[in-house]
């Protein structure tokens, strides 16, 4: 167990410095100069030079890859220079939005896409299974915006039953927050949906035949003692993989979700620097849902680990 | 026809290994044609791959043609009817250009069906490669194969394909190029394990005793027989390259303007959503069939080659 995490601790730790080096070395080759992108087209030469100097735009890249890598370990993250804002407090506190989304959405896909899965599988080839089957199926492949739009225009604007524009007011109180919020995380559970309820669905089924299904079941446990208490447990063993690594599908659909809502979450903050051609925020953002990313598929292993008294104990 | 060839019995792969040695399919119907008999049979038979086929065939013939059936051309501009709703006209209603709609929802087939198919043959061959010789060669050349591949998905494929087009420049190959990148990874990883439960096999050792040298055991032998598992990864590449295509040219980060393709269209009159609906519901709705379509192609696929 300890093993497992120390070996794949070994293996994020240089994976992050890899991801940061490349992004680094990648914004190089990007055709623009930061000085010129922030003061316009018509500037003159002289003063994109000397403004690109203050910002140290102009030394070596080495040299400049170590320094920045020093500040973003010691948490010294340096300020945009396009936004003037401080890269660090303007990461965290968007990805506190990003978080609260998220948490909703997955408080919503969990439950739902288990009881959906579990569902199918008990009406294995029936109709509920095969309406449950083709249309989370086919929810899970439509790109999030696609859903998205259709959502406003259905729930938004046609049956007003959701704020139009979806923009959060400043100031709005946690339950408007909600309200606001409810409408974005649909298309994210979505595309959670199919595979979460594919996995509740095929574990419960490997589950129900198992022989000690068919001891509880001989023992004269009520149905529903057996599907829930004994079943159920191992039924989610594969669902529970297949969230954590469902968490880097929530993340890149964060960035297409924020964006079509103008939600200030870390995606949209990652796709605007991305279209700025801010590298400090864009190098801060990247690594940190890339951090996320792998923490959370560690996360999901251990939780499959400590399930599994195969895993827990053996080898 | 072969007196010992069951038409009922699954035919996921039993019949390996026979097809390695040469002369033993002699006069007999080769497994690899009985398995496509069986194969084929299952797939007319399957409403799933069905359906799939026949929303991509829709696609792909409006790709090619739909500029001669519709009234208007995807960018010609009638002025005098900016963001009218469906009408007589233009049944699918205009954009805030005057374009008509219908025309343009038809031709944003191309940018798609021509950015996906590449991207996906694209990620075979380079995933193809990859999971051969890792799989074949074992020991160090896997190893630092498969870390590479690690390394690769350790990013979310938005965020990846977002930072790779971004540093590349949007251009048709720098995109079909990205999603090739990303898409290396997972079609490794599955033909690699495909590769290690084959090598062991009885036919690759013949091949081996025989003298042959790798690259024709890889390519001439272990190929056919994970042609299966080949397939059905590239159609579920496919169905993902699509999600990823419009999703990239729904951020900005694909074609740009004036091309009629979806995800474009969507971002660009998504500002106009509230009074005209038609710009953006039928671009979405037609993006929303097309991966529907693919997914449904590629399921249907897995089955047949499954059962």
């Amino acid at each position: 167990m300890t093993r497992l995490i120390v070996r794949r601790l070994l293996f994020i730790i240089p994976t992050l410095l890899v991801v940061s080096l490349l992004i680094f070395v990648m914004e190089e080759i990007v055709p623009g100069d930061v000085g010129r992108e922030i003061l316009g087209p018509y500037a003159p030469a002289a003063q994109v030079a000397a403004l690109d100097h203050t910002l140290g735009a102009d030394k070596p890249i080495v040299q400049r890859y170590i320094d920045w890598l020093g500040g973003f370990l010691t948490l010294h993250w340096g300020e945009s220079p396009i936004s003037q804002q401080p890269v660090f407090s303007l990461t965290m506190q968007r990805l506190w939005n990003s978080a609260q989304l998220a948490a909703l959405a997955l408080v919503i896909i969990i439950p739902t896409s288990i009881v959906l899965g579990v569902i199918a599988a008990l009406r294995r080839d029936g109709i509920a299974d095969r309406i449950i089957t083709i249309a989370s199926l086919s929810l899970t492949v439509v790109p999030e915006f696609v859903s998205g739009a259709v959502l406003i225009l259905l729930f938004a604007i046609t049956l007003r039953l959701f704020p139009y524009p979806p923009t959060i007011p400043p100031g709005a109180g946690p339950l408007t927050r909600i309200h606001y919020m409810l409408l974005p995380v649909i298309p994210l559970m979505f595309v959670e949906l199919g595979y979460i309820a594919r996995m509740a669905r095929a574990g419960m089924i490997d589950a129900l035949a198992m022989p000690y299904v068919r001891t509880a079941t001989l023992k004269g446990l009520s149905r529903r003692r057996v599907i829930l208490v004994h079943a159920l447990r191992n039924a989610l063993v594969p669902t529970v993989t297949v969230i954590g690594t469902q968490v880097g599908w929530l993340l890149g659909g964060l960035v297409v979700v924020e964006k079509l809502f103008i939600y200030p979450g870390i995606g949209y903050l990652m796709y605007q620097s991305a279209t700025l051609k801010d590298v400090k925020v864009l190098e801060a953002t990247v690594l940190v849902i890339a951090a996320i990313y792998m923490f959370s598929n560690l996360a999901a292993d251990v939780i499959v680990a400590l399930l599994n008294p195969r895993v827990r104990f053996g080898r | 026809m072969d007196p010992g060839y069951d038409p009922e019995m699954p035919l996921g792969r039993p019949l390996q290994g026979l097809d390695g040695i040469e002369g033993a399919a002699s006069g007999l119907p080769s497994d690899r044609l009985v398995l496509r008999r069986f194969v084929l049979r299952s797939l007319r038979r399957s409403p799933t791959f069905l359906t799939g086929a026949g929303i991509l065939l829709f696609w792909i013939v409006m790709a090619a043609v739909s500029t001669h059936l519709t009234k208007f051309g995807p960018d010609s501009i009638d002025p005098y009817h900016t963001l009218a709703g469906p009408s007589g006209l233009h049944w699918f209603g205009t954009d805030e250009n005057g374009r008509d709609v219908l025309s343009r929802t038809l031709a944003g087939a191309r940018t798609v069906l021509v950015i996906a198919p590449l991207a996906t043959l694209l990620c075979l061959l380079m995933g193809g490669t990859i999971g051969l010789i890792a799989g074949f060669f074992k020991g160090y050349a896997d190893e630092i194969l498969m870390r590479f591949v690690d390394v690769l998905l350790s990013l979310p494929v938005i965020i990846a394909a977002i930072v790779i087009v971004t540093v590349l420049g949007h251009s048709l190959p720098n995109i079909i190029l990205t999603i090739a990148i990303l898409f290396t990874a997972p079609v490794a990883r599955t033909i690699r394990s495909a590769v290690v439960s084959e090598r062991e096999k009885e036919y690759v050792q013949a091949a081996r005793l025989r003298g042959e040298h790798a690259p024709y055991i890889m390519g001439a032998e272990i190929l056919p027989n994970i042609l299966g598992p080949i397939i059905v990864e590239g159609t579920v590449r496919l169905g993902y390259a699509v999600f990823t295509a419009a999703t990239l040219s729904f951020l900005g980060f694909g074609l740009t303007a004036p091309s009629p393709d979806w995800g474009l269209t969507i971002s660009n009159d998504y500002q106009y959503i509230q009074g005209s609906w038609w710009t953006v519901l039928f671009p979405a709705m037609a993006l929303a069939s097309l991966v529907v379509g693919a997914n449904l192609l590629a399921d249907g696929l897995r089955k047949a080659l499954e059962e």
